[in-house]
């Protein structure tokens, strides 16, 4: 049973490395990125304690918010989807990524206290 | 003559040279213009009929927050806390408000008095409903003509600017959270529909501010945070899941919930209650699905389901981990607590007497919405026919609003919208099949076929929804004039010859109450008055309208029902120097406090039940009365000496057959006339007997001892038994 789940994994794996273009590898490393970010912060507050709340809920909320942004962009520029997405081009989906990290951030700014 | 008439044909020509896109648009804006006009114009009888005024009680409390928010800034409002309500306690107004109606109307305010356009606040607050009710005519426009095509939309927005529905709560000088909520609730859906339809990032953040703004108006916003996850439910539920999908309601979820959390009054409820676990379970459920979705396209079927058993074993533990984690350190969030809200309506007395919590009879339903709601149905059964991602969601939009409708009358206000959008979709599709040449559609039907409809069934069907359109015009112009436009704080009747009497009786006392009394005074009166006395009168009060402290308003039910002398103890111990009181029986007027006595004690019995027992008051044959056959703690209550005091001599009616002493509201001749008031003494009764206001006398003096009396017998002089080591 595990070494078929392992194996399964291993040829996911391989498959991913040949079949992805760069440009979404990128985002993918990006992606791991964010999601051990926060899992960091959520470890933090698991031992440290929750107070202030709402700094750690700013925090938090922003890797999460990061993270489904990026997710989205992904979904997006993949060239696979281009027939769900055909009004948007990848330079638009960019455009949009960015002006949702700023209205995110700027929350998370007034939130942290 | 003849170049005249080619002159004649090219003016013709300049005038209608415009394209049919063209002209549709021209078309569009006027009619959403007219409507805006027309919503705008129906809202203003009781500006034309009275004055411009604040009406009933609630809008005094708003009026009084962005008064005080546009003299002292926005900073002093959110950290505002007013010691001159709820005396003692007072009351952190910045954590327990809505504050988007007070911010809308104070930008607005600011922004005019910027350009050097001076307007009153009051005029500001007074106008904001009409003026936004055009504005929700538009957002309605918008989502209608997503949903479904232009046409509908245009009939949607004629329709909600001026359903009785909605104008209920946002005539002029109802200057309440739903004026503008009802309009953020509409655009806030129609960017949401965008969103699912396009699949863009951009929409979606516009979605999460318009739900920013709905958050900042009013509670409802859990309306809106229960109705997005339950269509996203619904889609994956129906095997329409889609990229799209994903992309709208995981931006929306995250963005939305850090934006939710700005409003102090929210917190951090977002994560903790139970209203908005459902939008979290969906988030979850979405993430996980999107996850499986992606590996399924690359794995094979084999291999995935190896995969799907260790995901799913993996995800059970992480659940039963976070429960274990969560009952642990006592965060579950109180499920029982949203659902059993229906049993604290019968249980908790106060939430039982608030007249808007009763639920819907089917009158109301037919007032509110006229025809709608027999077309509504009909819509609802075209966009379940021609299903598609938007329609599901107006689908689950108009069940769930019934439903809620059905519950509680004041709720009616969130199923308008969506029967105004179901019901122009119903007269769309009537008025396409009917109207309009069969030739010019896209597949017209062959000469001499059987098929297509003749003139003769197509104009009666016509005219038919024509006249019925235009006696809901006339209804709801009938509705608004009749029982919507009241001020409540400004009352008229009307004599035999049609002419007008004002009794103006609540604002002659306030205002008595503010040129007459100490600026600190305070004044005790039923929660009801709270919010006038504290807007006109601007006396710090007891208890008010917010209602939020049920003991202390027990306390206050418990002075007006105890006899006087209890009462005066109460009254001590709270500082009171008015007691303030509405008696109707001079006039008639159902509405004053002897016929609220009832809850008055029912409250009070709720928290001192061994003081108060509510069957004391009535009559051993379990009748209410106030005559002579009425129970003795009745009659000696405080409420009922405040009420009748000096009434006994009153000579009510002209008709000289009716004693004195004669009470018009409960048609009875009064028990007790030969009232003596002992701790209080009347201060102040208005032209028609409607409002009283007593003085609570200060403690008298102690007597002055005779001298005899004043003679303290000499002590025995104390000689200590102790030995005093030197």
């Amino acid at each position: 049973m595990s070494s078929s789940v392992i194996s399964v994994i291993s040829r996911f794996l391989e498959e991913y490395n040949s079949s992805t273009s760069t440009k979404l590898k990128v985002v993918d490393a990006y992606l791991l990125y964010i999601l051990l970010t926060g899992a960091l912060q959520f470890l933090y507050c698991l031992l440290v304690g929750t107070f202030p709340f709402n700094s750690f809920l700013s925090g938090f909320i922003s890797c999460v918010g990061s993270f489904i942004l990026a997710v989205c962009l992904r979904i997006q520029i993949n060239p696979q989807n281009k027939a769900e997405f055909l009004s948007t081009s990848p330079e638009r989906a960019f455009a949009d990524f960015l002006f949702a990290h700023t209205v995110l951030h700027l929350v998370a700014i007034n939130f942290v206290g | 003559m003849h170049t005249a008439h080619v002159f004649k044909e090219g003016v013709l020509d300049i005038f209608f040279s415009g394209t049919p896109a063209g002209w549709q648009s021209l078309l569009s804006f006027t009619i959403l213009f007219l409507a805006w006009l027309a919503g705008f114009s129906s809202r203003l009888f009781a500006v034309i009929r009275f004055e411009s005024i604040i009406h009933e009680f609630d809008p005094w409390f708003n009026y009084r927050s962005t008064h005080h928010l546009s003299t002292n800034g926005f900073y002093e409002f959110l950290n505002w806390f007013d010691e001159r309500a709820w005396y003692p306690l007072g009351r952190i107004v910045g954590g327990t408000v809505y504050p988007g109606l007070m911010v809308t109307a104070g930008l607005i305010h600011y922004l005019l008095n910027l350009l050097n356009v001076t307007v009153h606040i009051r005029d500001v607050c007074v106008f904001l409903a009409p003026i936004f009710s055009g504005l929700t005519a538009i957002s309605t426009f918008l989502l209608t003509r997503e949903l479904w095509n232009q046409g509908a939309g245009l009939l949607a927005a004629c329709f909600i600017a001026i359903v009785p529905g909605y104008i209920s709560r946002s005539v002029a000088g109802s200057f309440d959270n739903e004026g503008i909520a009802i309009f953020a609730l509409q655009f806030t859906y129609y960017l949401w529909v965008k969103s699912v339809k396009t699949g863009s990032v951009f929409w979606t953040i516009g979605c999460c501010l318009s739900y920013f703004y709905m958050v900042s108006a009013w509670g409802g916003y859990v309306f809106i945070i229960n109705l997005i996850p339950l269509h996203v439910f619904v889609l994956l539920l129906m095997q329409r899941y889609s990229r799209r999908l994903y992309i709208a309601y995981s931006t929306f979820y995250i963005v939305g919930l850090v934006l939710s959390m700005q409003i102090p009054f929210v917190g951090f409820q977002p994560i903790r209650t139970s209203e908005h676990m459902a939008a979290a379970g969906v988030f979850a459920l979405l993430q996980a699905y999107a996850f499986l979705q992606y590996l399924k396209d690359r794995l094979t079927k084999q291999e995935f389901q190896t995969l799907f058993f260790l995901g799913v074993s993996l995800a059970a533990g992480v659940v039963f981990l976070t429960v274990i984690y969560l009952t642990y350190t006592g965060e579950t969030p109180n499920l029982p607590d949203s659902v059993c809200f229906r049993y604290a309506k019968i249980h908790i007395p106060i939430i039982a007497s608030v007249s808007e919590h009763q639920p819907t009879t089917w009158v109301s339903f037919f007032f509110d919405l006229h025809i709608l709601v027999c077309t509504f149905p009909a819509g609802l059964w075209f966009c379940i026919k021609n299903i598609n991602d938007e329609r599901v969601f107006v689908a689950l939009y108009a069940i769930s609003a019934v439903y809620f409708a059905g519950v509680m009358v004041r709720l009616m206000l969130t199923l308008t919208p969506v029967v105004c959008m179901l019901s122009a979709i119903a007269f769309s599709s009537v008025f396409e099949h009917y109207l309009g040449d069969d030739m010019k559609r896209e597949n017209p039907p062959a000469e001499d076929s059987k098929e297509g409809l003749g003139p003769n069934i197509k104009s009666i069907v016509t005219m038919l929804m024509l006249m019925l359109l235009m006696m809901f015009a006339v209804h709801c112009t009938w509705v608004t004039s009749n029982a919507y436009s009241s001020p409540s704080v400004v009352l008229a009747s009307y004599n035999h010859d049609g002419s007008r009497n004002i009794l103006d009786d609540f604002r002659e006392a306030y205002y008595w109450l503010r040129q007459n009394t100490d600026e600190h005074a305070r004044v005790m009166s039923w929660w009801d008055y709270g919010y006038q006395i504290a807007g006109m009168a601007n006396r710090t009060t007891l208890v008010d309208n917010n209602t939020w402290n049920n003991s202390h308003i027990a306390l206050v039910g418990k002075a007006m029902s105890s006899n006087e002398s209890a009462a005066y103890e109460i009254m001590k111990s709270l500082d009171v120097d008015y007691v303030l009181i509405i008696f109707g029986g001079v006039i008639g007027y159902s509405g004053d406090d002897i016929n609220k006595f009832l809850w008055m004690v029912r409250i009070a019995e709720g928290e001192h039940p061994k003081d108060i027992r509510e069957s004391d008051y009535f009559t051993p044959q379990g009748e209410f009365r106030v005559d002579k056959a009425g129970s003795p703690t009745l009659l000696n209550c405080l409420m009922y000496k405040m009420s009748y005091y000096r009434f006994g001599e009153m000579q009510v009616t002209l008709d000289f057959r009716t004693p004195p002493g004669f009470d018009r509201t409960r048609n009875a001749e009064i028990g007790n006339k030969d009232i003596r008031l002992k701790h209080l003494e009347e201060a102040f009764t208005s032209e028609h007997w409607l409002v009283r206001i007593y003085r609570v006398k200060k403690q008298e003096n102690r007597q002055a001892l005779d001298h005899k009396l004043r003679n303290v017998a000499a002590k025995q002089k104390y000689t200590s038994k102790k030995v005093c080591i030197a």
